[in-house]
C-alpha cells in the first residue's frame, strides 16, 4: 500500500536528486575538514555570500570556506578609475549595508546618480527614470571598490569564513540522495593542490562559464550576442554636475555614459564585433569623436519617423499635457584615459535549474545579461539577499543546510524574478538592434507612451526594487 | 480453633506473600517492558532503513519538524535567560524519547543542545547512530542508547532540561507510568513537549483510513486507534502526575503540499508543553498566540547584523 497521492507529488524531486554518475568517496573521507558551507568563486558575487553568511547571526558557529583561484589583491584606491564599473541599484546599496560593505563603498568612492535618460538613435522618442524625491536612483561603483570593501567584510569574520586565495576546485563528487550505509553524506571537493573539503552545501558563484553547475549537468540555455562591450574611461569637455546616466540606443547597439565623477564619466558601449575591434585599435581623438557623434548624431533619423513621432506625442500630450518630460543633453567627452580601453563578449544565459541536492547556484553561473539594463551584478546580489534569507531560517531551525526544501524555495523565488527580467532585457536588446521602420515605429510609441504614463514607468523600474523590498 | 484459623491464616498469608512475591517478580522483570509495547516494536521494525529517506514512509515526518523543532526552540528560549548567538539551546540537556533514527535529535543538536535519543529498537538506534556519524559536531551533541525510558530512570534522576516525546504517547503500553518517568528525569520547571494524535471520529478518518490507506502518508498499521490520547486525558494524568500544562496547539497535515501548519483545533494532531511543578518558577510566562507569532518572526529575524 505503499505509493499514493501524496507520495506521488513529491516524485519530481526525485530528478533532482539523482547523482551524477560518480562513486562516492569511502575511507578518504575521514581526513577531509568539514564545511557548513562552500562558495566557489571569490568575485563580486561570490565573495557578498559568503561575507552575508558570515555576518549572519544564525551562522554564528558553522564553518564557511570561500574558494578563490586568483590571489589575495591588497587594494589601494589609485588616481584614476578602473574600466570595469557596475551600476548599484539601492537595493543593492541597501543588502550590502546589511553586513557593513556599504560603509567601506562610500568611503573610498562611489557617484549616485539621480537621473537616467534613455533614448533612440532613430527617433525624436526618448524616456527618463528619476525618483520623484530626488533620492538617489543608483550609484556607479567601479568593481575593484566593492571588491576591496567585501574583503574587509570578509576579514572581519575570519574566525567563521576561510578564505582560500589561490584555489581552484578541479574535481566534485556528488552524494547519493537518500544515504545509505558507508557513503558520505557531503559534497566532496577536489582542488588543484590536492587539498580536499567537504560540504554541506556547496554554492557556485564561478561565473556564467560555471563549472559547479557544469560538473551538476544543469541544463543551461545560452546564447552569444554578436556584439561586444568596449569600455573604457573619459574625461568630459567641461565639469558639470554629472548625476545622470545616458543611455543610446544605436542600431548597432547601445551606449552608455556612466557618471564616475564631475569630470570623469564611464564608458559601456556594445556594438558589432568588428566595429568593437576598429574601435579598440583606433587613435584617441577618433575614438572620442566616434563617442561624441554616436551621442549628437541624427544621421539615422528618418523623416517619416520623425513626423510620425511627433504626431504621437502631440496626441499624448492632450490626453497627459504634463507627461512627456524634459530633454536634457549629454555631456561631450574630450578624451579617453590611456590603457583604460577594453573589449569584452556579451552574451545571455539562464540555467534550467537554480539548485540540486546540497548544491546552488548564483550570480553569472545561475543567469547572465546583457549591460543595456545594469541590472547584473544586482540580480546576483538578489539572488544573495534571498539565498542567505532561507539558509538563515533554515539555520535557525537546526535544519540540514543542503536539503532541497528551502533551495527549492529559493529557487522559485528567484526565477520567479529574474525570469521575467532577462527575457524583457534579451528582448529590448534585439528591439533596438535594427532600423527597419515598422520595429522603429513601435519602439518609439512603446518608448513615448512608457515615458508619458506613470504606471507603465514605474512597473518598469519595480523591478529593480525587488531586492528593497525583499530585505525590508 | 483460634490455631487453626491462625494457622490457616498464616498459611493464606504465606501463600499469598508467595504469590505476590512471584507476581512481583514478574513485574519487576517485566518492568522493562511495561511502557513498551512488543506489538508495537515489530510494526517499526521493517521500517528502520526508511528513516532519512526525505521523500519515504517517514516524509511526514521530517517536514513535522518545521513546526515542531521552532515550537521547541521557542518555549526553550522564552524560559531561560541566556542566548548565546547561533546556539539558541546550548548548554540545554534535552531527553528525546522514542528517538526513532533520530530526526528530530539532529535539528536539536544543530541548535546547541546536548540530546540523548533513547528508542527500545536496535535498529533505530543503528540507524540513527550511523546518520549522526557523518557530522562530527552532531556526533558529539548527540547521544543514542537502546532503551526504554524506565530503564534510565535510575541512572538519569532530574538530569534533563526538556523531554520531548513526538508521536511516541500513542504507541505507549502504560501511560500514567510513562508519565511518572517522565516526572522522575526532569529537573524541577524542566520542560516536557509532546506530540500526538487525538480520539476523535476525525482522527479516525484521516488519520487511519485516508493516512494510511489511502494516501499512504503513515506506514499501515502504525498506528491504532484505540490507543490515541485526547488532549483531556493527557491533560488530566500530567497534571495528576506533578506537571502544570501550559499549552495545547492543533496540529494540521497538508497532504497535498506535504507541510503542517499550526490550527486552532486539537481535533487531529496536536502538540502540547507542560512545566514540572516545583523549583523556580520560569522566568516567562507566554500564552499560545504571542509564541505562534514569535516562531514566525524568529524566523526572519536571522538577517540583521
Amino acid at each position: 500500500m505503499a505509493a499514493a497521492c501524496g507520495r506521488a507529488l513529491l516524485a519530481p524531486l526525485g530528478g533532482r536528486m539523482r547523482a551524477c554518475p560518480r562513486a562516492p568517496l569511502r575511507s578518504l573521507t575521514a581526513a577531509a575538514p568539514l564545511y557548513d558551507v562552500v562558495v566557489s568563486g571569490g568575485g563580486m558575487v561570490g565573495s557578498a555570500m559568503a561575507a552575508a553568511l558570515g555576518h549572519d547571526i544564525h551562522f554564528h558557529d558553522k564553518k564557511i570556506a570561500l574558494l578563490e583561484a586568483g590571489p589575495r589583491k591588497e587594494y589601494h584606491l589609485p588616481e584614476s578609475y578602473s574600466n570595469r564599473v557596475s551600476s548599484i541599484s539601492p537595493g543593492s546599496a541597501t543588502f550590502l549595508s546589511s553586513f557593513g560593505a556599504w560603509d567601506h563603498v562610500c568611503s573610498l568612492r562611489c557617484k549616485p546618480f539621480r537621473r537616467m535618460q534613455v533614448w533612440d538613435a532613430c527617433s525624436e522618442a526618448i524616456i527618463t527614470f528619476e525618483k520623484d524625491d530626488l533620492d538617489d536612483m543608483g550609484y556607479i561603483v567601479e568593481n575593484d571598490v566593492v571588491m576591496s570593501a567585501l574583503t574587509k567584510q570578509l576579514d572581519a569574520v575570519a574566525d567563521r569564513v576561510e578564505v582560500f586565495y589561490g584555489s581552484r576546485a578541479v574535481g566534485y563528487t556528488w552524494p547519493l540522495p537518500s544515504h545509505s550505509c558507508d557513503t558520505s553524506p557531503w559534497v566532496q571537493i577536489e582542488l588543484a593542490d590536492g587539498r580536499r573539503l567537504q560540504t554541506k552545501l556547496l554554492i557556485g558563484a564561478d561565473g556564467h562559464n560555471s563549472a559547479v553547475r557544469k560538473e551538476a549537468e544543469i541544463q543551461n540555455i545560452e546564447h552569444q550576442y554578436d556584439q561586444s562591450a568596449v569600455v573604457a574611461t573619459l574625461h568630459l569637455s567641461e565639469a558639470t554636475d554629472n548625476n545622470v546616466a545616458w543611455q543610446r540606443f544605436l542600431p548597432t547597439g547601445p551606449i552608455a555614459l556612466l557618471p564616475l565623477s564631475d569630470t570623469a564619466s564611464s564608458l559601456v558601449w556594445s556594438t558589432s564585433h568588428q566595429h568593437a575591434s576598429k574601435l579598440l585599435t583606433m587613435d584617441k581623438e577618433s575614438f572620442v569623436d566616434s563617442i561624441n557623434s554616436a551621442f549628437w548624431s541624427n544621421v539615422n533619423h528618418s523623416d517619416f519617423i520623425d513626423a510620425a513621432g511627433a504626431m504621437f506625442r502631440s496626441a499624448l500630450s492632450l490626453l497627459k499635457p504634463s507627461g512627456t518630460g524634459v530633454r536634457q543633453l549629454p555631456p561631450s567627452v574630450a578624451e579617453v584615459d590611456p590603457e583604460s580601453r577594453a573589449v569584452f563578449p556579451l552574451g545571455m544565459g539562464h540555467a534550467a535549474q537554480y539548485v540540486r541536492h546540497r548544491v546552488a547556484l548564483i550570480g553569472d553561473a545561475a543567469h547572465r545579461v546583457h549591460p543595456l539594463a545594469g541590472q547584473g551584478v544586482n540580480l546576483g546580489f538578489g539572488d544573495i539577499a534571498c539565498l542567505a534569507h532561507h539558509l538563515s531560517a533554515a539555520a535557525f531551525n537546526g535544519q540540514d543546510l543542503g536539503s532541497l526544501k528551502h533551495l527549492l524555495r529559493f529557487e522559485t523565488e528567484r526565477q520567479r524574478h529574474n525570469v521575467s527580467l532577462i527575457a524583457a532585457i534579451d528582448l529590448l536588446k534585439r528591439l533596438y538592434s535594427t532600423n527597419l521602420s515598422p520595429l522603429v515605429l513601435l519602439r518609439t510609441w512603446g518608448l513615448q507612451a512608457t515615458n508619458a504614463l506613470p504606471p507603465i514607468k514605474v512597473r518598469f523600474f519595480l523591478c529593480t526594487r525587488a531586492i528593497e523590498e525583499f530585505l525590508q | 480453633m483460634k490455631n487453626v484459623f491462625s494457622h490457616h491464616i498464616s498459611g493464606i498469608s504465606f501463600m499469598t506473600w508467595l504469590s505476590l512475591l512471584r507476581v512481583t517478580t514478574r513485574r519487576l522483570l517485566s518492568t522493562s517492558q511495561s511502557s513498551v509495547d512488543p506489538k508495537e516494536l515489530r510494526k517499526f521494525q521493517f521500517l528502520a532503513h526508511s528513516w532519512w529517506d526525505e521523500q519515504g514512509e517517514y516524509s511526514a515526518l521530517h517536514s513535522m519538524n518545521d513546526i515542531r523543532v521552532p515550537f521547541i526552540r521557542d518555549t526553550v528560549l522564552n524560559m531561560g535567560s541566556t542566548y548565546q548567538q547561533g546556539s539558541p539551546l546550548s548548554g540545554i540537556k534535552i531527553l528525546d524519547v522514542g528517538c526513532g533514527g533520530g530526526l528530530l535529535s539532529e535539528p536539536l543538536g544543530r541548535l546547541g543542545a546536548s540530546v540523548t535519543g533513547i528508542d527500545p529498537l536496535e535498529e533505530n538506534i543503528r540507524v540513527a547512530d550511523q546518520h549522526k556519524s557523518f557530522d562530527p559536531v552532531l556526533a558529539k551533541r548527540i547521544q543514542y542508547k537502546c532503551s526504554s525510558l524506565e530503564d534510565i530512570v535510575e541512572e538519569s534522576v532530574e538530569m534533563f532540561d526538556v523531554i520531548v516525546a513526538s508521536e511516541v504517547v500513542e504507541h505507549v503500553a502504560d501511560l500514567e507510568m510513562f508519565i511518572k518517568c517522565c516526572c522522575q528525569v526532569l529537573k524541577p520547571a524542566g520542560s516536557l513537549f509532546i506530540t500526538t494524535i487525538n480520539k476523535t471520529q476525525l482522527s479516525y478518518i484521516l488519520g487511519i483510513v485516508v493516512a494510511e490507506k489511502i494516501a499512504g502518508i503513515v506506514p499501515e498499521g502504525a498506528h491504532d486507534w484505540e490507543k490515541f490520547v485526547p488532549p483531556e486525558e493527557l491533560e488530566r494524568l500530567l497534571e495528576a502526575n506533578g506537571f502544570s500544562v501550559k499549552t495545547v496547539n492543533g496540529m494540521l497535515y497538508n497532504p497535498l503540499t506535504g507541510s503542517w501548519s499550526w490550527i486552532e483545533s486539537t481535533s487531529i494532531n496536536y502538540a502540547l508543553h507542560a512545566v514540572k511543578s516545583g523549583g523556580q518558577a520560569p522566568t516567562s510566562q507566554t500564552e499560545p498566540l504571542s509564541e505562534m507569532e514569535s516562531e514566525q518572526c524568529s524566523a526572519t529575524a536571522g538577517t540583521s547584523v
